[in-house]
């Protein structure tokens, strides 16, 4: 197992190893996101998903959400686990970790990486159901973006 | 030469992840002209996708170079 603090895999997540990575003496809270597959969409059934990411890209983003929050919450540690590769119902695709000396900043900041992925991060996600499949845009629900760039993408 | 990756329905409606293609200094925009001339079917996703350029978000006025790796980004959905 990588010690890296931010990785795609296709190995299945395990909770505390990404939680144990944010571990600090000055932390006073750790907030954890675990995003999960869910079987209804708008009333569809879905039997299982698949992920695909541009891996080296994806963990360099999943990184620079990582510095985002450090410059908003000095203090913040943050450490990302998303899963790539078939998916089944309830498995885990995402495990984010915040750990603060303060709970308000672990909340804030965990909700700032999961909005963060949803708009940087290179990964896609492809619904299989009973009668079809279909890749899922972003949740704005873009066929495309017209700049060419995602919202609120930052220059470094 | 400069490395082009497909993905998610871009990859299906190619058929591919990775070409090579014979260009070098010209511009995103420029590129994405070509890249369609070649894949009339990806004309519509074409015009909208990001673009990376050596894993890091590009505008179309970018200028590639020789080596470079450039990389089509649909709208993405992790999480």
């Amino acid at each position: 197992m990588t010690q890296a603090n931010y990785n795609v895999t296709t190995a299945p997540l395990k909770i505390e190893t990404v939680t144990s990575r944010v571990v600090h003496p000055h932390a006073g809270a750790i907030n954890t996101f675990i995003g999960t597959v869910r079987e209804l969409t708008k009333g569809k059934r879905t039997l299982y998903l698949e992920y695909e990411a541009y891996v080296p890209m994806a963990e360099k983003k999943l990184q620079q959400i990582g510095k985002e929050i450090q410059e908003q919450w000095p203090e913040a540690r943050v450490a990302i686990d998303h899963r790539i590769g078939t998916l089944d119902i309830t498995d885990i695709a995402v495990v984010i970790a915040v750990s603060t000396p303060h709970r308000a900043d672990a909340y804030d900041a965990s909700r700032y990486a999961i909005e963060r992925i949803k708009e940087i991060v290179p990964i896609w996600k492809k619904e299989y159901w009973e009668d079809g499949e279909k890749w899922i845009g972003d949740q704005k629900e873009h066929v495309y973006y017209p700049t060419g760039r995602p919202e609120g993408l930052r220059d470094d | 030469m400069i490395k082009v990756l497909f993905f998610a329905g871009l990859a299906e409606k190619t058929g591919q992840r990775v070409v090579e293609l014979d260009y070098c200094d010209l511009t995103v925009r420029d590129l994405k002209s070509k890249v369609i001339q070649q894949y009339p079917s990806i004309k519509q996703d074409l015009d909208g996708v990001m673009v990376a350029v050596n894993e890091e978000f590009v505008n179309a006025d970018y200028k590639i170079s020789s080596a470079d790796e450039v990389a089509f980004i649909p709208p993405v959905s992790g999480g």
